[in-house]
């Protein structure tokens, strides 16, 4: 997801558990939420500082691949919407970055991890967007499948991260539907438009199912997140939830979903369909994705050049306070 | 770079219909007149009748916490600077 | 506790929403000998928004800090949105069916009439700021003046958009004063700017035929009435900022509104137009 291979502490049992922690537990069983100032297991507050960073930053790049087509968007509306929706994009990062503060941590530090490398980001985001098609795909899939995370995480146990997803799945709501728009107008389009539509979600399809995570077998992390309630799925039931939803929506667009494996089966009740290449998935995750370099340089570039502004304007203001204290009475 | 961190800011927004002033978010700003401003950019985006309280976070004053369970600080000495705790209805997608 | 000012300019707005409700046939959409001139002003409005929000929308995603990257995103939507309004009565008064997506999309640089300082590189925050103060400056005017309109129509897009272009002014001005007056760096960068900006701003002031005659028609002031407001708003708000005005001619750079422009307008309609020049006649 958003936050993929989030690490988390090895999980106790009640035995194993401090007075404390089992108190905490405990609340956490009753759907109480955790805030700000209240004790927590400093594993709970470290898996989530991961968490909430890796889900913001990948907001925040996930602003990149999309914002490459605002300036070649092909009518005035559809550029007004796609812009609208990259800000939204940074507006759901500075509300994460917000709940992550609440742990201890300040915004600057965690863009400083993003920038080292120590921190990562949703692998998405290192594949490119080649046709406007691409704009169609990101909405429609990859917004699907974060979707299909948030929703949920707006129970989570955490107050604020809880609070900063029902803000944040709100604004979401026209993402996907807008993505889905532009496939509908692309596979009912000109033989080109339509070729570009399949092209996209060939791209898009196996990647958008990486963000779930690998496999549950694979994931060591998600017994204790779940305990938590950080985490509110697993990985697969979200994938599988996933392609649920989205197989009779490519259908309606009359297009086709890249794997000729995949097919319904009666007796679960769901599609079987075929895992996506893990190994891909991990060399994404090492920096050996398409884009990681560009998607990092443009993030570092940013905040470097923009340190002057930053602290421009800090200075500004404190000059003016001591101007103010100097004199009270000229200010105002 | 860790230099100087713009400060955090807590932003409260009372809508067009009256109701109070209610916590809507966090944002950072170099001081109280651009956190109005920056408020309006993210917080209300663009509405206009609203009136937008700005608070320091740093400056907030709060109750103590749940008091089921044991309370212990936690270990890291940094201070929880942002208090998000004020519960956020629904209807607060729309301000 | 402080509230929020009232963002609007409400007496010049009322008015005209007033004047548009009160008038809903616009003589002037029919006046076959104004057309040419009143198509081709409604363009350089349209153009002027489009090209501006053109270049702020670069930033999404590349803006020094989160809070800017969104304030500046709600900018370039703005514009956008006067776009489609200026270039929606544009192909209206010319009558040949075309669209404002037509206009923004299928016109090549010579019949672009947008002012050429719109159309330089972003370069830095410094010079995207400055040049979007030294517009909005002179945005506030014409709109303002425009609410006054004889033409219902016009006056009825001017009201709309100048309360969102009041908040630029408000904004844009503020981020001068803060930058100039602010870091050793921060103050150097937005000289710089403005320097590089003001053998530009002429054009702003500059009347020929068209501007000629739609002032005679009573849809727009002429250009040199906007000087001395824009000039006071530039010159308080530099003086604040302590930035110097350059003594050196404001008039160096022009022609855009005739459709000569500087070279970097042809990239910038490579790129905006290149999906509907790419594919003619598809839907998007």
């Amino acid at each position: 997801m958003y936050a993929q291979m989030v690490k988390s502490e090895g999980m106790k049992s009640a035995e194993e558990m401090t007075p404390e922690e089992r108190a905490f537990q405990n609340r956490i069983d009753r759907n109480e939420k955790i805030e700000p100032k209240e004790w927590m297991p400093e594993g709970y507050r470290k898996t989530l500082i991961r968490q909430i960073g890796q889900h913001a930053h990948s907001e925040i790049v996930g602003q990149l691949p999309e914002g490459n087509w605002i300036t070649r968007a092909p009518t005035l509306e559809r550029k007004a919407i796609l812009l609208a929706k990259v800000q939204d994009e940074a507006g759901h990062g500075l509300y994460l970055y917000s709940a992550a503060e609440t742990l201890g941590v300040s915004r600057d530090e965690l863009m400083e991890k993003l920038h080292s490398g120590a921190m990562k980001y949703s692998s998405i985001f290192n594949y490119p967007t080649l046709t406007w098609a691409d704009m169609g795909a990101v909405g429609w899939l990859v917004d699907g499948a974060a979707i299909m995370n948030q929703v949920p995480l707006q129970r989570t146990s955490y107050g604020p991260y809880s609070r900063a997803m029902i803000r944040i799945c709100k604004e979401e709501s026209f993402h996907q539907r807008q993505g889905y728009a532009i496939m509908m107008k692309m596979a009912q389009g000109t033989p080109e438009q339509k070729e570009m539509a399949q092209d996209a979600l060939n791209r898009f399809w196996y990647p958008a199912l990486m963000m779930f995570g690998p496999s549950d077998k694979d994931s060591v992390h998600s017994a204790q997140s779940m305990a938590w309630k950080i985490k509110m799925n697993t990985n697969d039931e979200l994938r599988q939830k996933f392609v649920d939803e989205t197989v009779p929506q490519a259908e309606y667009l009359g297009l086709t979903v890249p794997d000729e494996t995949l097919r319904w089966n009666e007796e679960r009740g769901h599609y079987d369909f075929a895992e996506p290449d893990w190994n891909e998935f991990f060399e994404v995750i090492k920096g050996n994705g398409p884009c990681n370099r560009e998607r990092l340089e443009a993030r570092r570039t940013a905040w470097e050049e923009g340190r002057w502004f930053r602290e421009g304007l800090m200075a500004y203001a404190e000059k003016s306070a001591a101007r103010r204290k100097a004199a009270p009475h000229a200010a105002e | 770079m860790s230099r100087k961190e713009w400060p955090l800011w807590e932003i409260f927004i009372r809508g067009q219909h009256g109701l109070n002033h209610r916590h809507v978010g966090s944002l950072h700003a170099p001081d109280a007149e651009m956190a109005i401003r920056n408020a309006r950019d993210v917080y209300t985006r663009r509405k206009e009748g609203v009136s937008i309280w700005v608070v320091r976070s740093a400056d907030i004053t709060a109750s103590a916490p749940s008091e089921k369970g044991p309370m212990f600080d936690p270990a890291e000495s940094k201070v929880y600077r942002h208090p998000t705790f004020f519960d956020i209805p629904d209807e607060v997608g729309h301000m | 506790m402080p509230s929020l000012p009232d963002m609007t300019t409400p007496d010049v707005v009322a008015l005209a929403e007033r004047a548009a409700a009160s008038q809903p046939h616009d003589p002037h959409l029919e006046d076959v000998d104004l057309r040419p001139a009143f198509f081709d002003w409604l363009c350089r409005m349209g153009d002027n928004t489009l090209i501006l929000g053109h270049r702020i929308s670069e930033w999404c995603g590349h803006g020094p800090v989160l809070e800017e990257d969104i304030a500046l995103a709600n900018t370039a939507l703005d514009l956008i949105g006067h776009t489609q309004m200026w270039l929606g009565l544009a192909a209206e008064v010319e009558g040949e069916g075309r669209t404002a997506d037509d206009l923004a999309f299928l016109r090549d640089a010579m019949r672009f009439r947008n002012l050429q300082l719109l159309e330089l590189p972003n370069r830095d925050m410094a010079v995207t700021l400055m040049r979007e103060f030294l517009f909005d400056a002179w945005h506030f005017e014409m709109l303002t003046a425009l609410c006054g309109s004889q033409s219902p129509r016009v006056a009825e897009i001017a009201a709309k958009a100048l309360k969102e272009v009041s908040y630029h002014l408000e904004r844009s001005s503020d981020l001068i004063v803060r930058l100039g007056d602010g870091s050793e760096e921060s103050h150097r960068r937005m000289q710089d700017a403005l320097d590089r900006l003001w053998p530009y701003l002429g054009e702003m002031f500059v009347e020929d035929a068209v501007d000629k005659a739609v002032a005679e028609a009573g849809i727009a002031p002429r250009p040199a009435d906007l000087r001395g407001a824009w000039e006071q708003t530039v010159n308080e708000v530099l003086e604040e900022a302590t930035l110097a005005s350059p003594d050196t001619r404001m008039d160096v750079h022009q022609g855009g509104k005739q459709g000569r422009h500087t070279e970097h307008l042809g990239y910038i309609l490579a790129e905006m137009q290149f999906l509907q020049r790419a594919y003619p006649g598809a839907s998007w």
